[in-house]
């Protein structure tokens, strides 16, 4: 086994194993998505709304967006372990060893990518009683696209981590500014297009739009629409952009803030 | 087995250059215990962490075992284990399953790591910990769980960073006793950092003093002791005349290298005062005076960093609660030059 793919499953399974000791801390930590998809989305299903959900029915429309609110949050996971692992002393144990450094982050990225997977087929399972229609291969579809965003995001919420030391408030300051303009103006609960012009010009710039509208065509089943491969260059990018950028801040890590 | 060459490291914090490390020198041989000992801020956890590879020198060089640090990070990690000032065990992991971890971080089998997981538990004595979470322990039980961590891949060279800071008396005994046991039985080099001058006196078999980011002496605490302080013997005379006199004699005997009288008290520092007393009670004797108490001292290291730097160790460096061997603090502060 070559031994960048020994070392992630190392970690990996350092960082999963604690979920796997206590599973209920899955659900926990997606009730904020959960509450959307019942609370608000028994609403927004009552109201009867056209929301240019074309094919498929209200449920088939909000559910991606909850997917992939989901998928906005939970990665932050990876960051936030990191963080006080750097603050405390295990990060610096496990920088002495020989460990690849790059390792360190790929197997919290993909610790945050199995947990996905795993909330999102509950999520969606949930969703099914609430009378949502379900296309299984565009769900799953949905979810690999959705994983992908994810590890880009897990890996730039390792290098906000590494940049926020020693104190943290960065990285609180900036996942807080984020998150919630990030998910009104991907048009994750409402339709941008509601809103007027200028919305759609800022969400038209935000990659997180091009990912949802995806998310949205491949849920219904609709694997040839053009949306679905912007989603997939924009998911692609930020796992890209997300792992170059983190496997460098960690080749750096080693070194404590300030130096020279 | 460890050797340190014009080490140095700076630090930018905003415009200003901090020199945490200026130049460190200094060499460990195979097996040997080594403290590095100096006041909070002076230089001593800066200096283990570039020689753990943890952080590049700004100038100078490392090698261990052979193996230049800058070079071969790898080699390097693979010989050594480090137990820095914080606790390493994260806080949702049972203890065993973090050796394992670290067991396969440094390459071995999972099958292996957990034998040594095993080995490591029982050679600290804290196999009934195994299933435990952290949070559950005591500060001397984390300790040791720190320890074990940096033994898992039978290191041959353990470097130790404050190993017993925050430790009450009793715990820190106990974790002595482990690491001298371990010496004895695995003939590791132990190299560890301390600001405690009595724990430097008692389990260094050799102690550089670091003071402001420099090496200030190098030996054994018996050697610094004498060479750098000296014994130091007192009389009380009758009167002050009589203590003017007796000075006056001091002065004169071999082996003198201050004489002090002070009211009725003469001190004086000689070498080897157990000899020199007698021989100068019986001058005094000889010379028709009267002695009414007489001592020897010998030096602490205290006295040595006074004679080299005109400052007290435990009082130089941050205002850090200072704490010896006999008093217990229970706080657990990351303390000592910047770290991450």
């Amino acid at each position: 086994m070559p031994r960048l793919v020994r070392d992630v499953a190392t970690v990996f399974s350092r960082e999963i194993s604690p979920e796997l000791r206590s599973p209920v801390g899955i659900v926990l930590t997606m009730g904020q998505p959960l509450l959307f998809l019942v609370l608000f989305g028994s609403m927004l299903a009552g109201t009867g709304a056209n929301l240019g959900a074309g094919t498929g029915d209200v449920w088939q429309w909000f559910v991606p967006g909850i997917l992939v609110m989901m998928c906005l949050m939970g990665p932050l996971s990876a960051g936030h372990g990191m963080l006080s692992e750097l603050n405390g002393g295990q990060m610096e144990r496990f920088l002495v060893t020989p460990i690849s450094r790059t390792s360190l982050v790929l197997g919290r990225t993909a610790k945050d990518a199995v947990t996905l997977f795993a909330q999102a087929l509950l999520l969606t399972a949930v969703a099914i009683p609430l009378g949502m229609s379900l296309h299984l291969p565009g769900a799953l579809a949905t979810m690999v696209l959705l994983i992908v965003m994810a590890i880009g995001l897990s890996a730039l919420s390792c290098v906000l981590a590494i940049a926020s030391r020693p104190g943290g408030n960065l990285f609180w300051m900036v996942t807080q500014m984020l998150i919630f303009p990030i998910t009104m103006l991907s048009g994750i609960l409402l339709p941008v297009g509601a809103g007027p012009g200028w919305l759609s010009a800022v969400a038209a710039i935000n990659p997180v739009t091009y990912i949802v509208d995806a998310a949205r065509a491949l849920f219904a089943g609709d694997f040839l629409n053009t949306s679905v491969l912007h989603g997939l260059i924009a998911a692609t990018a930020l796992a890209v952009i997300g792992l170059f950028l983190s496997t460098r801040a960690m080749k750096r890590c080693g070194r404590p803030v300030g130096s020279a | 087995m460890i050797r340190a060459e014009g080490l140095r490291r700076t630090f930018k914090a905003g415009k200003e250059t901090i020199e945490a490390v200026r130049d460190v020198t200094f060499g460990v041989a195979t097996g040997e215990l080594l403290a590095l000992l100096g006041p909070n801020g002076a230089g001593k956890s800066t200096t283990l962490r570039m020689l753990t590879t943890l952080l590049p020198a700004t100038a100078g060089s490392v090698r261990i075992a052979g193996f230049d640090a800058a070079r071969e990070p790898g080699r390097v990690r693979e010989l050594i284990g480090y137990v820095g000032q914080k606790n390493a065990s994260g806080e949702n992991h049972r203890i065993r399953d973090e050796l394992v971890t670290q067991g396969r971080c440094h390459g071995l089998s999972n099958g292996k790591a957990r034998r040594r997981a095993d080995e490591v538990l029982e050679i600290l004595g804290i196999g009934d910990l195994a299933a435990r979470t952290p949070s559950t322990l005591s500060g001397g039980q984390r300790r040791r769980v720190d320890i074990a961590l940096g033994l898992v891949h039978n290191p041959r060279v353990l470097f130790l960073d404050e190993p017993t800071t925050g430790l009450d008396p009793h715990s820190r005994a106990a974790l002595w006793d482990r690491i001298q046991l371990l010496r004895r039985d695995h003939g590791i080099t132990v190299l560890m950092t301390t600001h405690y001058l009595d724990e430097a006196d008692l389990v260094a078999e050799r102690i550089v003093i670091v003071d402001r980011g420099r090496v200030i002496a190098d030996g054994t605490a018996d050697a610094l002791k004498a060479e750098l302080a000296g014994d130091r013997m007192h009389i009380t005379a009758s009167d002050t005349g009589a203590a003017r006199t007796a000075a006056g004699l001091a002065d004169r005997m071999p082996g003198v290298s201050e004489v002090t009288a002070e009211g009725r008290t003469v001190h004086v520092r000689i070498a080897d005062a157990d000899a020199a007393l007698p021989a100068y009670l019986r001058l005094l004797d000889r010379a028709a005076l009267t002695v009414t108490r007489a001592g020897v001292r010998r030096p602490s290291l205290d006295d040595v960093f006074i004679n080299l730097t005109g400052r007290r160790l435990e009082e130089s460096g941050d205002a850090y609660a200072t704490a010896t061997m006999t008093t217990a603090t229970t706080t657990d502060e990351p303390i000592g030059a910047p770290h991450a």
